[in-house]
């Protein structure tokens, strides 16, 4: 049954590319994916290789791991190692380099560092532990931001005094404005996060269309899900509309989920800025806790350095995410930096653009068609072989 | 982290604390059912998207059933969560089926 399903899907698949190859003509696309969930369904499916070359998914911003900059995680680091704290956080989260080690580091040099599936889990932690101070080290979008609010509610509930958040919760909108006020990239539509979405419903990204004049369509993770998409942001175009498209009906209401809405305006407030990866400073892009819950605030409780910190001079990440260099692109790509010992955030995560490009050996492909569309304007870009890891 | 994992929700456990018990690659686990009022209500039965040990929102049983055959083709993103899951502390897990890495491929 799988495969008589598979062969329906890849049939399926690929006549939607055979659909978007006659539609989309000669012109040049520029279509963003936001989410790194989505760039990892690109990567893994090859959907690249059903778009004809003149079709280009840019790859955006939409991985919280990937857009922490190197002075917040600094922050946590410092928290873990010179407070007497147990400190929790998600997996992904502990392996990506501070300027002076990981959290693993950390961890390994005596630091309770624990890794955690859930707030919840950091919450049980602090119920078992009436002695010691807990801290959350929170990351994520919309997605999984009402998750620690809802625990930060249930904290205050049972009154524990001795569970904290820091608090790095970021929003999809500002940097979507940002990459279109961006003079560097020409952007035909976006592909709108799909589990974000769950949560804001899809009337946010109705300023890009207003505003900007770019078609957005809401998609799911599907690899169907996201030709579908790709055609959708293309017929709209073709057809002189500019709408904001709900491809994800089966789980995306229009008006999200206002449960989840409700809990993220009890317990956060937007900062009036937050630093990202390579997009620098961005203007009510972040969450913090309201002063109601200034007493689970690790920055209003704990001392931490809050030093902004520049990347490292050899890393690109930064005009990887937004989408002006791809990851091959970068001098490190594949040497220096790979999975196991990443420099930047994008190879760390599995949703970052350049694990995806890294574990899937779609860079190769990719960087021929490159060639094709330059066609021989530019010099080929240098890229050191590497061993590619089965997918 | 990122990934929301389609759930059967077996039961409301705990009506004040807004809990209930879903299973999902094998395990048996409580998850905190909050969210799931409105259009996305859920009985038993049904199933839920869950991130981060939330429901995030109700689905399909054939869009679950879809989504989780893409996410085990996904491979160490799919399997890693859900190991992560069996060894979440926060609230009570069950094994109710075979560990996804002994399983025999279907």
């Amino acid at each position: 049954m799988k495969f008589a399903d598979e062969f329906r899907d890849a049939d399926l698949a690929r006549s939607l590319g055979a659909r978007i190859t006659a539609e989309a003509g000669a012109k040049h696309w520029k279509i963003m994916e936001v989410c790194g969930g989505h760039t990892h369904t690109i990567f893994k499916y090859g959907i690249e290789d059903l778009l004809p070359s003149n079709v280009e998914l840019v790859h955006g911003p939409g991985c919280p791991v990937c857009v922490i900059p190197m002075g917040r995680l600094d922050d946590g680091i410092a928290l873990a190692r010179d407070h007497d704290v147990i400190f929790t956080c998600f997996g992904d989260l502990m392996r990506v380099p501070g300027s002076d080690g990981s959290l693993l580091d950390a961890k390994a040099a005596g630091a309770d560092v624990r890794m955690v599936y859930s707030p919840l889990d950091s919450l049980k932690i602090a119920r078992e532990n009436p002695d010691k101070q807990v801290v959350f080290y929170a990351i994520g979008f919309e997605t999984t931001a009402p998750s620690t609010a809802l625990t930060l509610l249930r904290a205050r509930a049972e009154g524990l005094r001795n569970f904290f958040v820091f608090c790095n919760h970021v929003t999809i909108i500002p940097p979507m404005k940002a990459i279109l006020d961006s003079p560097d990239l020409r952007l035909d539509g976006f592909l709108g996060p799909g589990h974000v979405s769950t949560v804001v419903g899809v009337r946010p990204y109705e300023f890009v269309t207003r505003t900007y004049g770019k078609p957005v369509v809401v998609v799911g993770f599907e690899p169907l899900d996201i030709l579908q998409g790709v055609h959708m942001v293309i017929r709209q175009v073709l057809e002189g509309r500019c709408e904001v498209e709900n491809q994800y009906t089966r789980v995306v209401h229009d008006d999200g989920n206002p449960k989840a809405l409700e809990v993220l305006a009890k317990v956060f407030k937007l900062r009036p800025h937050f630093e990202w990866r390579g997009l620098g400073f961005i203007s009510q892009s972040a969450l913090e806790l309201n002063d109601d819950f200034a007493d689970f605030d690790a920055e209003r409780v704990f001392t931490v350095p809050g030093i902004r910190v520049a990347d490292p001079k050899s890393c690109q990440c930064g005009e990887v995410l937004k989408g002006v260099l791809k990851p091959w692109e970068c001098k490190v790509f594949g040497t220096a930096c790979t999975p196991e010992t990443p420099i930047g955030t994008c190879m760390v995560s599995s949703e970052g653009a350049c694990a995806a490009y890294y574990n899937f050996g779609r860079f190769s492909r990719a960087r021929d068609r490159e060639r094709v569309l330059t066609k021989g304007e530019a010099e080929p870009v240098a890229v050191t072989p590497i061993a590619v890891r089965a997918g | 982290m990122c990934l929301a994992i389609p759930a059967r929700l077996v039961e409301y456990v705990d009506d004040e604390r807004q809990y209930g018990k879903v299973e999902l690659g094998g395990v048996r686990r409580q998850v905190n059912t909050s969210l799931l009022i409105g259009d996305d209500s859920a009985e038993p039965g049904d199933y839920v998207l869950v991130h981060v040990g939330f429901a995030l929102s109700a689905i399909s049983e054939a869009e679950a059933q879809e989504t989780l055959r893409i996410l085990e083709e996904m491979g160490p993103a799919y399997t890693d969560e859900v190991q992560q899951i069996r060894q979440s502390e926060a609230m009570e897990v069950e094994l109710v089926g075979p560990d996804y890495r002994t399983r025999a491929p279907t």
